[in-house]
Formats: C-alpha cells, structure tokens, sequence
C-alpha cells in the first residue's frame, strides 16, 4: 500500500539513567529541578532504529522520520538530540513541566494518534517504557487506538518486501518469537534492538537547522484528563543485612522463630 | 609553514572530545585536563605523517569513549530491567 515509510517517533525526557532520583519533601514526586536530564534510552533506540531503517536501504524507503515528545520547555533538547541522530524534523507539544513525569499514557497515546492521521504516518516506533514513569502502555494503547497490528519489544525489525511486510523478532522466555505484519504498524523496542550512535557535536550544530514545530494538545484535539492518582512515592525500604548462626541447633531456632518450621 | 587544513582537524576533534568528556563518569574536569595534557603534549610535532598518526588516534580514543558510554548505559538498564 505504501510507498514508502514514513516514522513516528515519540521521544521522552527523563531524569538521566545515571542519576539516583530524589523524592521531594512532600511525598508527591521525584525532585526534578536541577536534576541531569536526557533522552530516554530505549527512545533512544527506536530513533536509532528508524535511522537504521533508512541506511539499510531495504525495499521501502524511508521518506521522512518525525521525533515527537510532550513536556515542558526544555524538551526541545532531547528533540535536538533526536535530529542528531537522524531524525529528520521534530514536533514539541507543550504541556508545561509536571512534577508527575508528564501526561498519562492514555493521554499520549491520543495525542500520537492525532499526529499518525494528520502527518500520514505508516509506522510508529516507540521505546517499550520510560525509564521514569515505567508504565509500559503508550505503545499498546496507540494500538488499539488506530486498530493497528502491533509488535511489542522487538529485538529485530525487518521490513521484507514493497508490499510492506515487516518481520519483528522480539525475546520470550527460552527463545525468540518471529511476527508478521503488514503496514500501517506500531513496534516499541528492546534493550538489543540495536546500539545507538553517539549524537556527537556537528550532527548536534546541524540538528539545530532541522525544523521544530511547537503545537499544543488543543491543537491536536486532546485533553489532559487524568484518571490516575498519586497517592503517595516514597523510597524502597533500605536493605537490611542477614545475621550469621553458630551452628545447626541455631539455625533451627532462628528458623522457629522466624515461623518457617 | 603551518598546514592549515590539519590544524583544522586537529581542533575539530579536540573539541568532539571535549563534547564528549561532558558525560564522562570520572567527571569533566578529570576527563579535559587529561585531553589537554595529551594534546599539549604533541603540540611539538611538526611531521605531516605524524599528525595524522595522531588524529587517528584521537578517533580512535573518541570511539572507544562512545563504545564505554553505551556499555555502561546497556549494562545498568540490563541490571535494572532484565535481571531477574
């Protein structure tokens, strides 16, 4: 049907993966102010996927790969960071910064729809979660939004003919499994999908020439309703250390006392 | 007699490298008084073929410090993620 791939790419911007995250005073987040922030890495991987796409030079060609991420005003850095690595134009909605790591995944996933039916997409790549928020759903649920197949956690993508069958290879439990699909399709990725390239500093200086479109989810049609609460973050408890027992007569005891005998 | 377009080159990685070291797990500062110790150094050498030699050692360090990144990025989350 197509003639040739045209990519979404959602992107998010979260607390870098080296940072350990704070929780604030009040018990309703993580600190974020002054916190290292940078793209999401399995994001990461999806746009090095599309651009991997592209210099495969497979039987469909890829004729354009958007970046698209929703969030507050410094988001358009990990957008610049995304046309670096060879996305070719990036959409910014602005949905102001949130101490609850942005709109809910139900959200998002209205939004991206609004963008695949306005921008014509084929193919939407997404990381499998956010390493902040780790829900997990935006993929699936975009899926189910547009009725499209779906392939989730691809450890290989491999589009197969002109017609546009793409065969993804994702990890189960003791092997791998192969689907089929035609497009239009949603694939989120993997750990080993692939090993991004460093966004290194020319590609960085020409990704500042690459257009950005700042939108609004009113533009797009959507509201930010939430249907999810934070009660309440807090820390896990902190490991507490084993203690030794002298002997075998000890450790029954212990055992005992402990209830497991 | 200065060739230019080599001094260029030279420039040109040093400061991808500096970009680089921005992330660097020891910290910035260790990572550029290292890099500019190990440029001031060669600042002496004058040989064409030498600079060169010295370019393409300093592409090579900035893959390997690419490679270290995307290792240390894939081990953490593979520990975070993967490990049962």
């Amino acid at each position: 049907m197509a003639s040739g791939l045209r990519i979404l790419v959602p992107v998010k911007r979260v607390i870098d993966y080296a940072v350990k995250p704070r929780i604030n005073k009040a018990q309703t987040g993580v600190e974020t102010a002054g916190v290292k922030h940078s793209l999401n890495p399995f994001d990461e991987l999806s746009i090095e996927e599309a651009v991997r796409l592209r210099e495969r030079k497979g039987p469909l060609k890829v004729e354009n790969i958007l970046a698209l991420s929703a969030g507050g005003p410094k988001t358009p850095d990990v957008l610049r960071t995304a046309m670096a690595m060879g996305a070719d134009r990036a959409f910014h909605i602005d949905v102001g910064d949130s101490a609850d790591g942005g709109p809910e995944p139900l959200t998002v996933a209205k939004m991206l729809k609004a963008v695949v039916e306005k921008e014509n997409i084929n193919l939407v790549l997404l990381g499998k979660q956010a390493i902040d928020g780790d829900q997990g759903q935006t993929g699936q649920m975009l899926a189910g939004l547009l009725g499209w197949p779906q392939a989730t956690q691809a450890s290989k993508v491999d589009v197969k003919d002109e017609a546009g069958t793409v065969e993804i290879t994702h990890e189960v439990d003791g092997g791998v499994e192969t689907l089929r699909a035609k497009l239009p399709l949603v694939i989120t990725t993997d750990l080993r999908l692939n090993e991004p390239r460093y966004a290194s500093l020319p590609n960085i200086m020409k990704a500042k020439k690459k257009p950005l479109e700042k939108k609004t989810l009113a533009d797009l049609g959507v509201e930010d309703t939430r249907r999810l609460k934070t009660l309440k973050v807090t820390e896990p408890p902190a490991r507490t250390g084993g203690g030794k027992v002298e002997d075998v007569d000890g450790l029954v005891s212990k055992l005992k006392e402990l209830g497991a005998l | 007699m200065v060739n230019n377009e080599l001094r260029r080159q030279v420039i040109g990685i040093y400061k991808e490298l500096l970009w680089l070291g921005r992330e660097y797990p020891l910290g910035f500062q260790y990572f550029r008084d290292r890099l500019h110790r190990a440029f001031a150094g060669q600042a002496h050498v004058t040989d064409e073929d030498q600079i060169r030699k010295g370019i393409a050692r300093a592409e090579f360090v900035k893959k390997e410090v690419e490679a270290l990144y995307y290792l240390k990025r894939y081990r953490t989350l593979k520990q975070r993620y993967e490990s049962p």
